[in-house]
């Protein structure tokens, strides 16, 4: 197996062992990237130098002696939507495409404290809006396990880099499933944590109700590594949770015997692929095998979390994007003659499509008028969604769902029809809404393309997602399938 | 609820958008068909039922009022568009 292949933890193994070098290691991703990197177009840019100083400053720790942290001299990269000290941050978006940060994101502080090496900032759908990465202002990035079709989005270019072998792991947002429906097309493990519990602070807002940063991993085990380094309680974030994080590979645990899994009959609708729902069917009963209890179950508003989501995003979109007026940084339209028309041309000049679409959406559902009707309605209704789930976990340990109802499309398939493309989201919004957590783990395959299969737990019980997808993948082998590239 | 070119025009101006004719029209027919999938919730009846802005029930969150260290001024002017004397430089405005 060569080096690019490899976990987090098995590359740990053999850097204590010595058996390689960060430095080693390094270049194999950069080799990698060189080879694949044409076709993926998972990057927007790479930061070659820099990860090799870093690798270099872990290797001579290692020869000191000293021992190293579980995510020390890992290749890793970053949506490009985490702010990074000196190293532009774009967001995918002509607005940002020039703004370099004056300080770096909690998270790539907590991985640059872990030693981890940054091989670059990853593609995206602009400003995180959208499920195909389609949206991006400057490359389109393919799918590893068929180039003809989307990685998924918005995080579409840290689950390709991480499924071609072009990263060990990355970080991705998720606003309504942007780092899990990706995950399951690309057929990767996705987590996006409770609503708090790592923090947001340097992330670029999208809707911040909802947005929450997550690890995208080869296996559960890495999951639960990235966690153990990204989690916490943040001071600089007013919305982090002030509670304590537990060492989350205590729960990598290979049993689930008697454990409840609840299966929520509105997530299986009309629009699920027949390929998709057999290979969920598949997984539940593998998971039944190994000891899990299994009951069907109804959560009445799940038709209504769409809708909801939908109000709310945009709405906090419209207030979140009104920053970018081209004042203090970003874009700026040439010639503006006074400051109204420069903030008209500057936005209009510097936003895509979707951005602008989501933009007036939300600013029509928060206006005079119309704002009990929308906005308050979609608040009123996000308490309803919340109290099925509430309801449910009263009975079941987790939920269990396809991540999203179809395997990866082509591209142009849904970029004509905002509300089509919308639709790729339905099973992973209702867990952004209520706040919980949920993972996607890869299950099988579907016409040869991966398929994920979604797990939602109670707030802050990451434990339990984590026990029961390590338990899967322990008794299945669909993780280890890898994309043909036509490289060796 | 109906959205027309007129009001597509309105919410432009509040957003600070510029749009074209063709944009308008756009506009328009895709934010109708975005509404009327969002009448679905006038099917509820959400009396009495309170209204979730946030996951966590976390209030006021403040620390104590201690001069902490921040960016120089040159640092945050840096990716000022235009900027004069430690200043952000904008056209005039009246």
């Amino acid at each position: 197996m060569t080096l690019t292949e490899l976990t987090a933890h098995e590359l740990h193994d053999r850097l204590s062992r010595k058996e390689t070098s960060a430095v080693e290691i390094a270049r194999a991703f950069t080799q990698r990237i060189e080879a694949v990197e044409d076709s993926v177009q998972a990057y927007n840019l790479l930061t070659g130098e820099r990860a090799m100083a870093q690798a270099e400053a872990i290797d001579a720790k290692l020869a000191r002696g000293e021992s190293i942290g579980a995510l020390a001299g890992i290749p890793m990269a970053l949506k490009d939507n985490m702010c990074t000290e000196g190293i532009p941050t774009t967001c995918s978006s002509k607005m940002l495409q020039n703004f370099v940060p004056p300080y770096n994101a909690t998270v790539v502080e907590r991985l640059a404290e872990a030693g981890s090496v940054v091989l670059g900032k990853l593609n995206m759908d602009e400003f995180a809006m959208g499920s195909s990465t389609e949206n991006s202002a400057f490359k389109q990035t393919c799918n590893p396990w068929d180039l003809a079709r989307v990685p998924g989005g918005s995080s579409g270019g840290a689950v390709a880099s991480v499924a071609a072998d072009e990263a060990v792991f990355s970080l991705g947002s998720d606003t309504g499933g942007s780092i899990r429906q990706p995950a399951a097309f690309c057929g990767v493990v996705g987590l996006k944590p409770t609503y708090g519990y790592v923090s947001r602070y340097g992330l670029i807002a999208f809707a911040s109700s909802l947005d929450q940063i997550g690890p995208i991993t080869k296996d559960v085990t890495d999951c639960a590594l990235v966690m153990n380094t990204i989690a916490g309680h943040d001071p600089k974030d007013s919305t982090s949770a002030p509670v304590d994080t537990p060492d989350f590979t205590k729960y990598l645990v290979n049993d689930i015997k008697g454990l409840r899994v609840g299966i929520p009959q509105e997530y299986f609708g009309s629009g699920l692929e027949p390929e998709v729902a057999a290979v969920i069917k598949a997984a539940i009963a593998k998971l039944e095998e190994l000891g899990a209890i299994v009951d069907e179950c109804s959560m009445p508003h799940t038709e209504y979390a769409m809708p909801t989501y939908y109000l709310i995003a945009p709405a906090e979109c419209s207030s979140n994007l009104a920053r970018y007026d081209g004042v203090s940084y970003g874009y700026r339209t040439e010639g503006a003659t006074d400051i109204i028309n420069m903030f008209k041309k500057t936005r209009s000049e510097g936003f895509g499509p979707e951005v602008k679409r989501r933009i007036m959406l939300g600013t029509y559902a928060l206006s005079s008028g119309y704002y009990d009707a929308y906005y308050l309605k979609a608040l009123k209704v996000r308490t309803l969604i919340k109290q099925d789930f509430d309801r449910a976990f009263a009975k079941f340990d987790v939920l269990l769902s396809p991540t999203a109802p179809t395997a990866a499309f082509k591209f142009g398939e849904k970029s004509a029809n905002p509300l089509a493309m919308y639709m790729s989201d339905i099973c992973t919004v209702p867990a952004n809404l209520a706040g919980i957590p949920a993972i996607s783990v890869p299950c099988g395959f579907a016409n040869g393309l991966p398929v994920g299969m979604h797990l939602m737990g109670k707030a802050f019980d990451e434990g339990t997602l984590l026990r029961a997808s390590y338990t899967f993948e322990q008794n299945t082998e669909h993780h280890k399938a890898k994309p043909k590239l036509g490289v060796s | 609820m109906k959205i027309s070119k007129e009001q597509v025009e309105h919410v432009a101006m509040l957003a600070r958008l510029e749009l074209t004719e063709a944009e308008q029209e756009i506009y328009t027919e895709q934010l109708n068909s975005i509404l009327d999938y969002a009448a679905l919730l006038d099917k509820l009846d959400t009396q009495g039922v309170e209204p979730m802005a946030h996951a966590l029930p976390l209030k006021n969150v403040f620390r104590d009022d201690v001069v902490q260290p921040s960016i120089s001024q040159a640092r945050a002017l840096a990716n000022a568009p235009d900027a004069e004397e430690g200043f952000f430089k904008v056209p005039k405005i009246v």
